[in-house]
Parts: structure tokens; sequence; C-alpha cells
């Protein structure tokens, strides 16, 4: 039982704390300026490379 | 030399399952035994034959390896077929108990046939088109070849063992009882070896991608695998009673092993069912439309606030019962705060075809596509309201959530995949297009009312039946017995056994313009060529 009291106040208290200021933080960093260029950028990687995979070497860019 | 080494591994795997299946304590271990002896023996010769064989050493890292996605197509629509098939047959079982015949009493009566339904569907059908299709699209959105070589053909080949196991297993009536997680202990074990493959084949490519960003549906088929091998392992802990037998005992007990199987069962709903096909849904509505997704900042948010909640939300399915009410309380919170991702993504994925919506007048399979997606956002509005402490104390055990389950299942899993199948077909093959659209049409109408006659008449039955379940006359007493209702039901049984057979028409016809689709439709030009990279 001692056990389980422990981590259930660590669980209520610091582990809260962690993952709601993980999911406010991710938040911030998606809406962080210049995002949207990149966003804009990644979101076309289906569109690259259909028919095989990027050459050695070179990054990706056409396919 | 490694051929020397499979051997003897084969061939000892041979040796022990036949010592198995001769001191099997039932016959569901002893045919699994025998399963596992002869799918091992034809190994062990396949590799006999093989040994010393000129090996080419070809690099055949300028190609993707789409020879096990094509395995997985054709995994997937046949044991979808299989599934609906039983589903159907389960479903008439219900409206006519005289299908559960005498002679066929113990193997393919209603309780026996039911998990091997919901396993063909979940496991068979839908485990075979997320692995074939995350294959697929984390070669593509990676720019690099699957990693690991044939580890990929195990996980394949490994994955259909394990149904196969499964499905006897169930007809012989080996089964540890817990929804949706009913294979015994060897079987379990198997899955584990199996998907931790899985993982490293994913993972593997991952690390090897030439894109530098992890486009957003791996993050999504990512979650799914790790998350499903956490809730595999925990919910499965058991000790078998012996080693020569499937029965085994559940380490966790009473309310704990309640709360740990909810906690399995939902988020299977949730990563299997929702994260892996959100995956699917990511990459083949943007492909399938020619335009990237709507947006892809809310595609992350939709991605991590998904994972945050979903894991929450299982002990929604243990209102009223031994359960805390808190535990019970914070599920039913969870589930509601699931609308607002759920539906996030609902409206990433339909506005991802803002100034294309003429395609679907034209595109059959955009259309399924579409529907799919709007199914997606009907059952993730109906689940967090089933799971309302109140009207989960109506809905409850009744086939109100049947319905809810089919929606979302037969609506959202089931048309994305058809619409995924329909997309890769013609690709995987080198073909110009599918044989036929017209076809497309057919399924797409003859699945949508097939589910729409399915919901209905599942919402008139379960509702019905709760509200009869309730009724108390003026001294207190209950009006209806139980089989009151169930004689109630009947006519809402035909109804959703033809919706069923409605679907599985669907699926049949799905498979023979599949099958058309490879061996008429004209080839493309090969560029996925067998020139190797220099």
């Amino acid at each position: 039982m001692e056990t389980y009291s422990l981590l259930r106040e660590f669980a209520d208290s610091w582990m809260l704390l962690l993952l709601f200021g993980f999911f406010v933080g991710m938040i911030i960093f998606v809406m962080r300026p210049g995002g949207t260029k990149t966003y804009k950028d990644v979101a076309d990687i289906p569109f690259r490379h259909e028919d095989k995979p990027a050459a050695d070497g070179g990054p990706a860019k056409e396919a | 030399m490694s051929n020397y080494i499979k051997l003897i591994v084969l061939g000892l795997i041979t040796l022990l399952a036949m010592i198995a299946a001769n001191y099997a304590r039932d016959v569901a271990y002893m045919v699994n035994a025998l399963t596992i002896a002869l799918v091992a023996g034809g190994f062990f010769l396949w590799t006999l034959r093989h040994t010393d064989e000129e090996t080419s050493d070809v690099d055949l890292s300028g190609e993707y390896m789409d020879g096990v996605v094509r395995a997985g197509v054709i995994a997937t629509s046949f044991w979808g077929v299989v599934g609906f098939l039983v589903g159907v047959t389960i479903a008439f079982q219900l409206a006519f108990p005289q299908l559960n015949f005498d002679w066929a009493q113990g193997y393919a009566n209603f309780g026996r046939l039911r998990p091997l339904h919901t396993s063909a569907v979940i496991f068979a059908f839908g485990g075979n088109a997320l692995i074939g299709t995350s294959f697929y699209v984390v070669q593509r959105t990676s720019a690099a070849r699957l990693w690991g070589g044939n580890l990929a053909w195990f996980v394949f080949w490994g994955y259909q063992l394990f149904i196969v196991l499964a499905a006897t297993g169930y007809l012989l009536g080996a089964t540890q009882s817990k929804e949706y997680a009913e294979p015994e202990w060897y079987v379990d074990l198997w899955l584990t070896v199996v998907w931790l493959s899985y993982l490293a084949v994913f993972v593997g490519t991952l690390v090897k991608r030439k894109e530098k960003h992890i486009y957003v549906a791996n993050w999504f088929y990512l979650s799914f695998i790790i998350t499903v091998a956490m809730l595999h392992v925990m919910n499965n802990l058991s000790i078998p009673v012996s080693v020569f037998g499937s029965k085994s005992v559940q380490v966790f007990s009473g309310v704990q092993d309640a709360m740990t199987q909810w906690w399995y069962g939902h988020n299977a709903v949730g990563f299997f069912l929702t994260a892996g096909f959100l995956g699917m849904m990511y990459y083949f509505v943007p492909k399938q439309a020619e335009r990237p997704v709507y947006s892809y900042k809310l595609s992350i948010i939709h991605f991590w606030a998904l994972i945050f909640i979903y894991i929450w939300a299982g002990p929604h399915h243990l209102h009223y019962t031994a359960l805390p009410d808190w535990a019970s309380t914070l599920g039913m919170v969870f589930s509601i705060v699931l609308w607002m991702p759920s539906w996030g993504g609902m409206i990433n994925g339909l506005m991802t075809l803002s100034g294309a919506w003429d395609k679907l007048r034209t595109d059959p399979i955009i259309r399924m596509m579409v529907i799919s997606v709007g199914f997606y956002g009907m059952s993730t509005f109906e689940g967090p309201m089933m799971s309302i402490r109140a009207v989960n104390s109506l809905s409850h055990y009744t086939d109100w959530t049947i319905g809810h389950v089919h929606s979302g299942a037969l609506g959202w899993n089931g048309m994305i995949t058809f619409g995924a199948l329909y997309f890769l077909t013609p690709k995987l093959w080198n073909r110009e297009r599918l044989y036929s659209l017209s076809l497309v049409s057919w399924h797409f109408w003859l699945a949508t009312i097939g589910i729409i006659l399915y919901a209905a008449s599942m919402w008139v039955t379960g509702i019905m039946e709760g509200l009869m379940w309730r009724e108390v006359d003026a001294n207190g007493f209950l009006v209806n017995s139980f089989a009151d209702t169930v004689a109630a039901k009947f006519p809402m049984y035909v109804v959703r056994g033809t919706g069923g057979l409605m679907y599985l028409g669907g699926g049949l016809i799905m498979c023979y313009n599949l099958w058309m689709t490879v061996k008429r439709s004209p080839a493309v030009e090969a560029t996925n060529s067998t020139v190797p990279a220099e």
C-alpha cells in the first residue's frame, strides 16, 4: 500500500504538472513564428518519392 | 551459413511442437501445436531446398520493398470477406436460433463464432490493413527502403500464423475470456515476438529516413505499434496451468482485472482502430485528393491531444460496477474531452478536400474516404455521449453498444481501408487504373446502405431493450422478462442481418474488382523498375 500512496502522490502532482506542461509547450511550439513555412513544406512529403527512395547522400528533394 | 542455423532452429521447433502435440491436454492445444509443426516443417523443407544455392547480391536500396505490401493487400481483402461472412452468420444465428445447428454444437454455435468474428475483422482484416499500409506509407514518406530485409516478411507471415492459431483455438474452445484479447498464453507470446519485430522494422526505417521531418502519418502508426505492444503485454499477464495445455490463469483478479481489461479494450479501439487508421487517413486522403492535408499544425495538435486523452477513457466501460466512482467518473470526463481531438481530426480530414469538392462527384474512391471520415466523426460523437453515466445506464448491455461499434468499425475502419486498397492495388501492380469505377460505386452504395440498416436497427432495438429492462409497474415490479425483450427484437435482428449481407456483398465486389485490376487493366510503363541503383 505504501508504494501505491507514494506513486499516487507523485502522479497527482509532479507528473500531472509535467504532462500538462508538455502539452501546453507542444501547442506553443507548433504555433511558433516561422512554423507555417516549415509545415507547408513538410505537408508535401507524401507527394515526393512516390516510386523510389531518395538517392544516397543528397538530401531528399526531387523524386 | 545462416541457412544452417535456420535449419537447426526450424528442425527443433518442429520437433518440440510434435512433442507438445503428443502430450497435449486439450484439443485446441493439440491442433495449434500440429499447425506450428506443419508450418515450421514446411519452412524447414523450403530452406533445405534452397541451401547452398547461389544468392544474388543485388543492391536493392534503390527500390521500395513492395512485395510485402502486395501480400498485405491480398491478406486484407481475404480476411475482410471471411470476417464479414462470420459476422453475417452470427447475426442470423441471433435472429434464427435454429442456425446453431445440432451437428455443429460446441464448434460453430454463436458463442464460439462470435470471438472468431471480432478477431477476424479487427485483427485479421484491420491488422493486415494497418501492417500493409504502414509499410507502404513509412517507405514513401521516409524516402527509404524498409529496414531489416526479410524481417518484414517474418512480420507478415508471423501475423498470419497468429491469426490462424487464434481462430482455430476459438472454435475448439481455447479462450481466456477477455474481450478482444481471447487468445491463450502461447498465442499471446507469439504475437509479442511478431509485434516487436514489426516495431523494429518500422523504427529501423524511420531511423534511416532521407526526409528530415517524420511525416505525421508515421507518428500515428508509431504510437499505434508502441501502445498496442504495451497494452497486449499488460492485459495478458497470465500463468499457464500446464505447458502442454491451453488453459491459463490471469495474474490480476477481480476489479483490477476488469480495469486492466477495459484499459486494454478501450485503447485497442483508441490506438488500433483509431490512431493506426488515422495514419492511413493522413496519407491516403491527401494522396487521393491530390492536395496536402488541410492544416499540418492541426494534425500535430490532433496527434498529441488524441494520445494524451485516449489512454484514460477505459473506465467508462465499468459504470455501476465494483470500480470506484472516482475512476469511472475520470473515464467519463476524459471520454467527453476526447470530442475535441476527434472532431479536430475529422475537420482536418474533410477540409483537405476544400477546393476539390467536385472530386466527390467523379471519384468514388474519394467518396469512400470522405464517408469514412464522416463516420469517424459520428461514432466519436456517439461514443462520448454513451460514456456519460446517465446515458450509459440506458445503453449499456443493450444492442445500442453493438450498433455504435459497427458504425465505427464498418463506417470508419472499413471504408478507409477499402479506399486505401483501391488506391494501392493499381500502384502496387503497376496498373494504369482500376478495372471498373462503377463497381467501386456499387461497393460504396451497398456498404453505405448496409451500415445505415445496421446502425439504425441497433439504435431502435438497443433503446427499446434498455427501456423495457427498466420498466416497472405501480407496485415496483419489473414489467418485462428478459425473453420478452428477445422476442421484441426479432424484426430488428433481421434488418441488421440484411445490412451485414449488403456489406459482405460490397466486399465481394471489391475483391472481384481488385482481382480484375491485376489481371486485366493495362500496365503502366514501369518506373518502379528492376534496374537497381548504382
